[in-house]
């Protein structure tokens, strides 16, 4: 039977069993819309903003595995979500963006909110499509979902103009798809994961350094099992908090320009570092000139091989998904005669001990103003370490990956390679809606937060109960920290005026909310924001902290691992 | 140093802007880019004249891997490689300069291909040394335009590119 490009549409992502399609209505998708009016396969999640729409489809991704998916109209639809695309690529998040596009006589005519979505996209996504037959349509969004979610994630975006939506063709979602342009590699080579497992076997300092690739590719089991197999330290990078667990005695926190002292002065001082799903980026290993200072040998394991050898050198490259690498290697491991040095190791780890006896997190615990570290800590303890948490982006993004000790993987949801301001709330949606009955807060700042407040709206309609968690210091606060550092304390246009009551603001929206003044109060205000009676609301909590606090250890940029300003 | 990258992409709207693209949101120099469908329609041959470090080549060729149009890339200059350019080029030919223009042409087995009583038009094939030389050996002021395609390059022997 013929259907028209609309019902092909949604067939095709009802076919890709999708669960919710967040998105936005306008004149170019009306016919989708109408035909999302008609079926009930999928729920559809009305957003105030379209740069809402892909966050949340892209938190919904994160703490699920599954591909995202977002609708938007085209022009200032398609723009709207750019900055969520990009966010989405930064951090290699699998998602399927559908825009609007013009009728197809209309396009380059600069027609009523054309805009050439494909050539604004195409430097920040995996791969975008503008279909222009009818019949490629069903193929094109079948590619969509394998490209999306195959080798390393990532957004694509599949333009339809207007007319497509309309015209009709035979619809058949075909089974499977092949291209002989994209291949995806899984198994490392052998020869080289046997190198590798020599190395490991001979490390005197080793160091295990596991990226968001942990994460995305679900190998926190793997990456956990090789680390207590060989007994070696574990640092994780921000997007690989819960890859390994931050209980556990091996792990060292994450590592980078708010690492840890102990993470960052382990990985300088390595002799063998295993990086594994992670790509050594300005943020995580500073200056490389400054990393070559120390001699040690890398192995790098990564599933895109332009990840290697991009910013560092590497003496084992293998390229290969994160999973079956690992159990490769834990199975030659296992099967070989040979044993890490014992007594080498044990210096090692006292050595990292003795590193973090140096109690890089410290803060002032007496303070009779609330400290954004106390919040966090008392967040962790009242939901046991067992909610997700998204963030937006800056000083409480790094206190909160730094004092929520994350046990488990896609627990800690941020824009990490982007650096978002306004990810965290419409993330948070999408991981509410995939895990209804789990904690959600979303931890935030008073700047990140107005970047997409619009959102409590669409809270209130879906019922999402999420809690946010305001760290609000009345200040953009990572940019004061460095104007105080590096710009002799002028605070240029950081500090944030004339901010709203968000307590009223919240309950304007239909929510619930408190302000917290003393420290006293804050394990109460939590513990009421997760209790039973609040389990259906959305709670906004407004914390009010400390203006002055700075995010240590801090890396400067252009410095090296071992420069960290200490507290 | 100079190197030249040949790759076979699918035939698909964008695929060059998706080359181009990558060149300049990285930062890498593009000297000349040439690109056809090859005897096959669905797929595009595209050459590549681009400098910089070994590590750069690598980047470069590991993103141009990466991008999902493209089927093969390969660096003809790691092997035994052909290239070739074509040249167009309409110089002054009045007076003596009309003889002395058909002899270097001549020389450098051009052809010419326009004639007016007041100018040539010579095409040449080579490697763009060897057009270098010939612009070279010309008297400027008798150049009235040049237009060049950019280097196309193609194994040696048994190096083939294929899908």
């Amino acid at each position: 039977m013929e259907l028209t490009g609309a019902e092909i549409t949604v067939r095709c992502l009802a076919e890709e069993n999708v669960e919710y399609v967040f998105g936005y209505p306008g004149g170019a998708v009306l016919n989708i819309y109408d035909e999302i009016y008609k079926q009930d396969k999928f729920k559809h999640v009305l957003v105030r903003h379209e740069q809402a729409a892909v966050h949340a489809a892209d938190g919904y991704a994160r703490a699920t595995g599954r591909t995202g998916v977002a609708l938007v109209t085209s022009g200032p639809g398609a723009t709207n979500a750019v900055t969520g695309i990009a966010t989405a690529y930064m951090d290699s998040i699998p998602m399927v963006v559908i825009s609007g596009q013009v009728p197809t006589p209309a396009i380059g005519m600069d027609a009523f909110q054309e805009v050439d979505t494909v050539g604004i996209t195409r430097p920040c996504v995996k791969h975008n499509f503008l279909v222009k037959d009818i019949r490629d349509l069903a193929s094109t969004i079948k590619k969509a979902f394998y490209i999306a979610s195959t080798g390393r994630p990532g957004p694509v975006l599949v333009d339809i103009p207007k007319d497509v939506t309309q015209f009709r063709a035979e619809f058949e979602y075909p089974r499977n798809i092949s291209l002989r342009s994209y291949n995806p590699v899984t198994k490392g080579h052998s020869g080289q994961i046997k190198r590798a497992v020599q190395m490991l076997l001979s490390a005197k300092r080793p160091m295990i350094y596991a990226g968001g690739g942990v994460i995305l590719s679900d190998a926190a089991k793997q990456l956990t099992e090789l680390a207590r197999l060989l007994g070696f330290p574990c640092t994780n990078t921000l997007m690989g908090l819960g890859g390994f667990p931050a209980s556990d005695p091996l792990s060292v926190g994450m590592l980078g320009m708010h690492g840890t002292y102990e993470a960052n002065m382990a990985v300088h001082h390595s002799d063998v570092l295993i990086a594994i799903g992670a790509r050594f980026d300005d943020r995580v290993i500073g200056n490389p000139e400054h990393f070559y200072q120390e001699e040690r040998q890398i192995i790098h394991i990564d599933i895109d091989p332009s990840s290697i050898s991009k910013r560092v050198r590497v003496d084992v490259p293998i390229v290969g998904n994160v999973p079956e690498v690992l159990t490769e290697m834990i199975k030659l491991i296992k099967a070989s005669k040979e044993k890490p040095d014992q007594a080498a190791l044990k210096t090692w780890l006292t050595q990292i001990e003795l590193w973090r006896s140096r109690d890089c997190l410290k803060y002032d615990r007496s303070s009779d103003i609330i400290k954004p570290q106390f919040v966090l800590e008392k967040l962790h303890e009242v939901t046991k370490g067992d909610a997700f948490v998204t963030s937006d982006v800056g000083q409480h993004q790094m206190w909160a990956a730094q004092f929520y000790k994350f046990d488990k993987p896609r627990r800690w949801i941020n824009s990490g390679g982007l650096g978002t301001m306004g990810f965290g709330l419409p993330a948070a949606m999408g991981v509410q809606l995939a895990h209804p009955d789990a904690m959600v807060a979303c931890v935030t700042g008073e700047g990140s937060i107005q970047m997409n407040i619009q959102e409590l709206a669409t809270c209130k309609q879906f019922n999402i109960p999420l809690k946010i968690i305001l760290l609000n210091n009345r200040y953009l606060g990572m940019v004061r920290q460095w104007q105080e550092f590096f710009y002799g304390e002028r605070y240029a246009e950081s500090y944030m005026d004339t901010l709203p009551d968000f307590v009223k603001l919240a309950e304007a929206y239909g929510h619930a909310g408190r302000r917290i003044d003393n420290p006293a109060e804050v394990e109460d205000a939590l513990k009421w924001a997760f209790s039973a009676e609040m389990k259906e609301k959305l709670v906004f909590l407004d914390f009010r902290t400390d203006q002055t606090e700075n995010v240590y250890p801090m890396i400067p940029g252009g410095k090296g691992l071992s420069e960290m300003i200490l507290v | 140093m100079r190197h030249i990258i040949s790759l076979l992409m699918e035939n698909e709207a964008g695929a060059l802007s998706r080359v181009a693209g990558l060149f300049s949101a990285r930062g890498y120099n593009i000297e000349s880019l040439t690109v056809a469908p090859t005897e096959d329609a669905t797929l595009s041959r595209m050459t590549i004249v681009t400098r910089g470090s070994d590590e750069i080549i690598e980047q470069i060729t590991k993103q141009l891997n990466k991008l999902v149009d493209t089927v093969r890339v390969v660096d003809l200059s790691d092997g035994g490689h052909i290239e070739r350019e074509l040249m167009l080029v309409k110089v002054r030919a009045e007076g003596i300069l009309r003889e002395e223009m058909k002899r270097m042409s001549d020389i450098f087995r051009g052809r010419i291909i326009d004639v007016t009583d007041k100018t040539y038009t010579i095409e040449m094939t080579g490697a763009g040394h060897k057009l270098d030389a010939f612009l070279g050996a010309l008297d400027k002021s008798a150049i009235l335009e040049t237009v060049r395609t950019g280097a196309s390059g193609i194994g040696r022997g048994d190096r083939i590119l294929k899908s």
